[in-house]
């Protein structure tokens, strides 16, 4: 029991800083130029993909820096050349633009690299078990993607509150304008502020294309649960993010790893509801019902607060 | 200041007014019966079919993105539902020898929409813009992974499946041939289209509107604007529960991808191409997306790519869709002054056609380069070219750097036209 508790806190707590690693991206490109943008696990399924090639060719670490490196790239030019031209037809044009956007890359991604996964490993010098708790070998790698995460989300915090670039964006956060008057090209703050953004994470989808799997539907399947995230958070609050990056990634693990179902606690009270078409209610366990967790979690937030965890603004 | 309460109701429309209006019914109406008897074949009768169950769809998504303001991306949540559903009630009426007959049984879709739409969508709709859109595609993928989970009602991944033709029969229809079942889409799409015209005609559909464009004035006048895009939700949720009972009835057969995100995604695609900003646009986007989805896909393996990129081009240039272009020459056919920008237009057809040509190139070749069979010589919309040669590589980048550069210029030079174009209007009093 132990063993379980200590494993899924880590492998939760890992699941949480990657999904903040996207989460904060999504969060600062959120409230500065308040459109969410739904492309967003696409790059870091991008990251993901161009991880795999570039160390396919050059090796892992040359891929770590730059896949990032051209996703952010990538990232920028949709900002200058996309987004820009259509935020004059507001914020409806703007969600359906990235919504398009990722439609497209998903494509992209299917006619270059295929439908199946690709055969993305961990690199030789982090693939030894790291230490062993109990009788299981936690992989070493995984401790490298926390302490990736960790290393980042220590960076991101420094730079927004400790330098003279993070005042700059911080302000424009709130008053663009302002800014603007200042002296201050807040049209390139914006387009630098996308790029970082989507290289943060295409960071999150180098690291967790190894362990995980890479495949053409990885953003399909991550963004719904990404877009939680900011909602349950509280949209544009980064600490919102963090502690739901965290709460969800928890969750979803624990529950993975649990076996218990309603038959299992009220089943000898009354045996008939196993029959019924009520059975799947009846005998579904937690972990299988784990990929939901996230959206229930959702439901209950909005039913009890609104506007997010620490979210502030009613948007 | 005495009178103000006389005149605060519209004034009744004109006779020949009335009458255009319900010409235009009886018209389409007219078209609907014809229709098969013009075009007979077995795959014409499937796609008119498909284009019908589309309409009330899309028209029903407009409820919430068009005229309420709410961009969901989870619509489909109350299709499959509706379809789901009916596809138990067919097999309970059948079993039971219930005696209902089929054309009533797309109701009970509707209800079953409604009932969902009450239920999540008071949650849904506690707020508006970008949160609803999160909010709504959170719930449409709890609903999606349920059902997964949810075997003995949902079916799992091969779905369930009824016989439509074992219903108590009237008129001895059987509702076995397409024929038939075209008959039924056509006039419950005629009766959904009516009746959802109809709904944005009352207090509730402009209210709607007010609620799209000034939320906060409406709270001042004393409406809670929540209330209001809560009922504009349950509407909605009651006309794609009939597209999705249409749908099942016509397939014979429900799945999860009835609920899932690619459902939500194609209507949100044929709503937003039509044009959001006018009733008739839905049903354009809809018609136009769904020929386009059954054309495209036999002469290009990647027609959803093209399909995204047509999508983004609406969103980037056109965002009032198809109708939106369509009707923003009407100032200038009513001023005289369309005659100005044709040319221009005709100027700027040309490059912008040896663009996309060229973009079509492009993507074929890389289609090919990634994992293509050996044989360079591919065909694509009708047309053969080898794929692998430098010379066919050349031209297209020739023709998509070409032809961007003076599109580029010559959309400049219609932009110019029109602003003359419609300063004359202008001048005449007929645009604003």
């Amino acid at each position: 029991m132990l063993e379980l508790v200590v494993i899924s806190t880590l492998n939760g707590v890992l699941f949480g800083m990657l999904l903040f690693l996207m989460a904060s991206g999504l969060t600062v490109i959120f409230s500065m130029l308040g459109v969410l943008n739904f492309a967003h696990a696409s790059f870091y399924m991008l990251g993901a993909f161009f991880g795999f090639q570039i160390s396919r060719w050059v090796g892992f670490w040359p891929a770590l820096i730059f896949a990032p490196l051209l996703a952010g790239l990538i990232g920028a030019a949709v900002e200058r050349f996309g987004l820009r031209h259509v935020h004059k037809n507001g914020h409806v044009a703007e969600l359906l633009f990235t919504f398009g956007l990722a439609f497209a890359i998903e494509e992209i991604v299917q006619i270059i690299w295929g439908k199946s996964p690709v055969d993305f490993r961990v690199p030789r010098a982090l693939d030894f078990p790291a230490f062993t708790i109990f009788s299981t070998n936690y992989p070493a790698f995984k401790m490298f993607m926390l302490f990736i995460s960790i290393v980042i989300f220590v960076g991101l915090l420094v730079a927004l509150k400790k330098t003279r670039v993070g005042l700059i964006v911080q302000a424009a956060l709130t008053h663009p304008h302002m800014v603007g008057h200042l002296g201050h090209n807040v049209g390139r703050i914006f387009m630098m502020v996308f790029g970082v953004g989507t290289a943060l994470a295409a960071v999150a989808g180098v690291i967790a294309g190894p362990a995980l799997v890479t495949q053409s539907n990885m953003a399909g399947l991550l963004g719904p649960i990404l877009f939680v995230v900011v909602v349950v958070g509280g949209l544009g609050s980064l600490p919102g993010a963090f502690v739901a990056s965290l709460l969800i990634g928890l969750v979803q693990t624990f529950a993975v790893s649990m076996n218990g179902s309603l038959s299992d606690v009220l089943g000898p009270l009354s045996p008939d509801y196993a029959t019924t078409w009520l059975s799947d209610i009846w005998n579904v366990t937690i972990a299988q019902i784990a990929p939901i967790m996230p959206y229930l979690l959702l439901v209950l937030i909005l039913i009890f607060r609104p506007m997010g965890l620490l979210g502030t603004r009613e948007t | 200041m005495t009178d103000t309460p006389h005149n605060a109701a519209p004034p009744l429309p004109a006779l020949s007014d009335r009458l255009k209006f319900y010409a235009i019914w009886l018209v389409v109406a007219a078209v609907l019966i014809v229709l098969p008897k013009v075009f007979s074949s077995g795959g014409s009768l499937t796609t008119f079919s498909l284009i019908g169950i589309s309409i009330i769809f899309a028209l029903s998504y407009n409820i919430l993105l068009g005229q309420t303001g709410m961009l969901s991306f989870g619509h489909a949540v109350y299709y499959g539902l509706g379809g789901f559903l009916v596809i138990h009630t067919i097999n309970i009426f059948t079993a039971n020898k219930t005696p209902i007959p089929l054309p009533l049984v797309p109701l009970i879709g509707g209800l079953t929409g409604l009932a969902f739409a009450a239920l999540l969508g008071w949650v849904s709709t506690k707020r508006s813009g970008t949160a609803f859109a999160m909010i709504s595609l959170g719930l449409a993928e709890l609903v999606a992974s349920s059902a997964l989970i949810l075997r003995t009602f949902f079916g799992g991944e091969a779905g369930i499946s009824a016989n439509r033709t074992k219903l108590l029969r009237v008129f001895d229809w059987s509702f076995g041939p397409q024929i038939q079942i075209y008959y039924l889409v056509a006039a419950w799409t005629l009766i959904a289209m009516v009746a959802m015209y109809a709904l944005t005609r009352t207090p509730l559909g402009r209210m709607c509107n007010a609620v799209r464009d000034n939320p906060e004035r409406v709270q001042f006048v004393g409406y809670d604007p929540h209330v209001i895009r809560y009922l504009a939700f349950c509407f909605a949720g009651f006309f794609a529960g009939i597209a999705g009972a249409l749908a099942a009835i016509n397939f014979e057969i429900a799945n999860s991808a009835y609920l899932g995100a690619v459902q939500s995604g194609t209507v949100l695609f044929a709503t937003y191409i039509g044009g959001v900003g006018f009733f008739i646009g839905p049903i354009v986007g809809a018609i136009f997306v769904t020929i386009l989805s059954l054309g495209l896909s036999d002469v290009t393996p990647v027609w959803q790519l093209y399909f995204g990129l047509i999508f983004i081009a609406v969103v980037m240039y056109a965002p009032g869709g198809l109708t939106g272009l369509i009707m923003m020459h009407r100032p200038l056919i009513r001023a005289g002054t369309l005659g100005r920008v044709i040319p221009s237009y005709a100027v700027a057809f040309v490059p912008t056609l040896a663009m996309v040509a060229g973009l079509i190139l492009v993507i074929e070749c890389s289609v090919y380069a990634a994992h293509g069979d050996g044989n360079p010589n591919i065909r694509a919309f009708g047309v053969a070219f080898n794929a692998a040669s430098p010379l066919t590589w050349g031209l297209a980048v020739v023709l998509l750097i070409g032809g961007f550069v003076v599109a580029r210029r010559t959309w400049s030079r219609v932009a110019q036209a029109w602003d003359d174009a419609l300063v004359v209007a202008r001048e005449k009093g007929l645009a604003a």
